[in-house]
């Protein structure tokens, strides 16, 4: 009547149970570990980046270059549109990329005419307002009576804010960006189009940036206040010490010592850029990608959004203008 | 929203591990109730599935009422550390009337719903350390009759079924026979169905596990023994009970279903039944909670934070009320306190009044006596002064007539 289903199971997890008897002190809580694996496998996972920055900076390279993939805006939409806008818009592209069984919604988020105005006061105006609104849907999803089983999850994980690489320090437009958003989304700040600075005109400009982003108050992640134990502090005080990354973008390959990698071909060489000894494109991808990924979200959703909502919970105006309404209004009540 | 395919390795293939990782640090709890009369075998059961010893001794069964006990441990096991809370019910079945013995139980499920829920509602909240009391198992324990299932435990059943995972077991199934198991097997089934009790289903949407699952499904309700003790079978010492007759190995699938239901409840379903004790029980809960309270989905133009006032201001009615009801309180204990005060300066003035008669009384009596006193001294002078008046006239007259006298006595005499 009872099937000798033992010897199936234990071929299920391998390592245990390898035949008819078992091994008396294995409970098999530690199964719990597989059993989430595979429901997040088949669940999938979300992420969604904004990359921030004056046109011309490599915003979209760098991201097609991230994600090995035709992901940025400009790859997708017709390349008509190259004029410069003539006000900040908010571009978001969603794509399904899959990789090793895993698979992920990514949205990269663009926007063109950040910075390109000839006045560019509160420019940071419009994507403080997506961001905040991304939280609101969220919000609103969270406090209906019948609500969705997964909740979609719009909310900006991440803000890739691009340097341009003038050596000297940061433009009064970095500054103001930067920290008005580090208050609300985890900011990413790198230094574009690395390869028109030396080695030590790098060291130089990095030192110079997180000088002022230290005078400024300014916290980009990993935020200090953040770390959780001292392994993370260990562990993020190294990143600390090497942000903004020096990036190089190319979707291009070129063949190096036998072998076909991404790069930029000059006359006077080849950048490589995942040879961290050319620029530091690969720690950027690591952590953003390999190691950090689930840590930005967790920050997203734990302590951006519950500010969020902490602060619109306490707001005792009923009315909430979804068109228009009052934009400047409610973005001066989150502006801190 | 469209496909692309990737030109080379990025890297999010890690995401799995990156999460399963941040889980490791955080650490899992999961949280069983155990529903059965006394005496089925529910706390050796217990240990005999999580290979501990779980406190705890046996109890009476004299319990006027249900009350569920719950204790929380802390196990480990290679990198993976679990909260267990185990939840017993204590008394369960041993009343005479027993009408009301599943009210404890569910009494005791909704509060765990809505503590979560009171945390989820509050503003500033910290879900994620938030200890998970809600009940994730419930592992029904039916008495081995082998006949059918009692009502009690229809009613129980029936009443549970949509707030939590209901996994049935026949308790102490070594009093069963195989034939009378799998006929009683097929009775109970049989009972549930046709009584519209929804028992949980191992998830079969999965291919991984989607066999194994529907394999179990079909075993339902697993028959089991829980032993603590080891005897020696061969050369090896395994969990079982030792009678005259033969030994009862707990962990051979040919005596019984442990091994089956150990499976299911931990090395491959216990995810599930978090994530299905979530998704469906909880929101369940949550939403006629809600629903009760008053609150509405927004209808397309009504404002969107209704939710938020309508809580808002139940919850300023309700400190309005409360704030009133402390007012009346403390309005009462003042005016008693008045009229106490009142009475004692009562009583106090009475006392003096009363010291003061007395003590009148006393200066009135003490004025009579000595008035009294110097009268009798005065009678006492007067009569002094009359006596030695006296004993001077006679003194004097004897001296005149002394001779006289004595002539008359000589005269007398002779």
């Amino acid at each position: 009547m009872i099937g000798h289903t033992s010897v199936a199971v234990g071929g299920l997890y391998g390592e245990k149970a390898s035949g008819p008897t078992v091994d008396f002190s294995y409970v098999g809580i530690d199964a719990i570990l597989e059993q989430m694996r595979r429901k997040a496998m088949k669940q999938g996972f979300e992420l969604n980046i904004m990359v921030v920055g004056q046109s011309g900076l490599g915003k979209s390279t760098l991201m097609n270059t991230l994600f090995k993939s035709k992901v940025s805006r400009k790859s997708v939409l017709a390349t008509s549109q190259e004029k410069i806008p003539k006000t900040i818009e908010i571009k978001s592209i969603s794509h399904d990329i899959e990789e090793k069984g895993v698979r992920m919604k990514l949205t990269v988020i663009d926007t063109p005419g950040f910075g390109d105005q000839i006045n560019n006061e509160n420019c940071w105006q419009p994507i403080m307002k997506f961001i905040n609104d991304q939280y609101e849907a969220y919000l609103q999803e969270e406090i209906n009576i019948n609500r969705k089983k997964r909740i979609p999850d719009s909310r900006v994980h991440c803000c890739i804010y691009f340097i341009p690489p003038t050596g000297h320090c940061l433009r009064p437009l970095d500054v103001e960006f930067m920290r008005r958003l580090s208050k609300v989304v985890n900011i990413v700040p790198v230094i574009a189009k690395a390869d028109t600075l030396t080695l030590e005109e790098r060291d130089f400009f990095k030192k110079k940036i997180r000088e002022e982003l230290r005078a400024n108050g300014i916290d980009v992640y990993p935020q200090k206040e953040f770390d959780e134990d001292a392994e993370d502090r260990m562990i993020n005080e190294k990143i600390r010490e090497m942000i903004p990354f020096a990036v190089v973008g190319s979707d291009q390959e070129y063949q190096v010592n036998g072998r076909r990698l991404l790069g930029r071909k000059t006359k006077w060489g080849t950048i490589e850029v995942e040879n961290i000894a050319h620029c530091e494109f690969a720690y950027l991808r690591d952590l953003l990608i390999r190691t950090h990924m689930q840590n930005i979200k967790d920050i997203t959703s734990s302590i951006h959004y519950e500010m969020y909502r902490v602060r619109r919970l306490n707001e005792n105006n009923t009315v909430v203008a979804h068109a228009n309404g009052i934009p400047e209004h409610h973005l001066a009540a989150h502006e801190m | 929203m469209s496909h692309v395919d990737l030109f080379g390795h990025v890297g999010f293939d890690s995401m799995p591990d990156q999460l399963v990782n941040k889980s490791v640090n955080h650490g899992f709890c999961f949280n069983i109730l155990c529903v059965g009369e006394t005496g089925l075998g529910k706390s050796t059961l217990m240990d005999t599935l999580f290979n501990t010893k779980f406190e705890g001794e046996p109890t009476q069964h004299n319990q006027p009422g249900v009350t569920l006990k719950s204790n929380t441990y802390e196990l480990q096991e290679s990198n993976v550390r679990l909260k267990l809370t185990v939840v017993n019910t204590v008394g369960f079945g041993d009343q005479i009337n027993k009408e009301d013995s599943y009210k404890s139980i569910v009494e005791f499920i909704d509060a765990q719903f809505e503590a979560y829920l009171q945390e989820e509602l509050k503003i500033k909240r910290t879900l994620h350390s938030y200890h998970d009391t809600r009940i994730h198992a419930c592992l029904y324990f039916i008495a081995p009759t082998g006949h059918s299932l009692k009502s009690l435990d229809l009613v129980t059943m029936k009443k549970l079924d949509s707030k939590v995972n209901i996994i049935p077991i026949i308790a102490k199934s070594d009093a069963i026979s195989k034939s009378e198991l799998a006929k009683f097997k097929i009775k109970i089934t049989s009972e549930l169905v046709s009584n519209g009790v929804q028992i949980y289903q191992f998830p079969t949407d999965d291919e991984s596990v989607a066999e194994i699952n529907s394999t179990m499904n079909s075993h339902l309700p697993f028959a089991v023994v829980g032993s603590t003790e080891e005897v020696k079978i061969g050369n090896k010492m395994v969990k079982a009970r030792q009678y005259p007759w033969g030994t009862v190995q707990v962990e051979n699938e040919n005596h019984c279903d442990f091994v089956k239901l150990r499976e299911m409840l931990i090395r491959v379903n216990m995810e599930d039944l978090r994530e299905q004790t979530h998704t469906r029980h909880y929101e369940l809960y949550r939403r006629c909670k809600l629903e009760e309270m008053g609150f509405k989905d927004t209808d397309p133009d009504s404002k969107p934070f209704s939710l938020q006032e309508t809580y808002e201001a139940k919850r300023n009615e309700f400190m309005g009320e409360l704030q009133k009801k402390e007012e009346e309180m403390r309005q009462m204990f003042v005016q008693r306190v008045k009229e106490k005060e009142a009475e004692l300066k009562e009583a106090e003035k009475e006392l003096h009044e009363k010291f003061d008669r007395l003590k009148k009384l006393h200066q009135d009596e003490k004025k009579k006596l000595e008035e009294k006193k110097k009268s009798l001294d005065d009678e006492l002078n007067t009569f002094k002064q009359k006596k030695t008046a006296a004993e001077l006239l006679q003194n004097q007259a004897q001296q005149a007539g002394g001779s006289t006298t004595l002539k008359r006595d000589k005269e007398r005499k002779n």
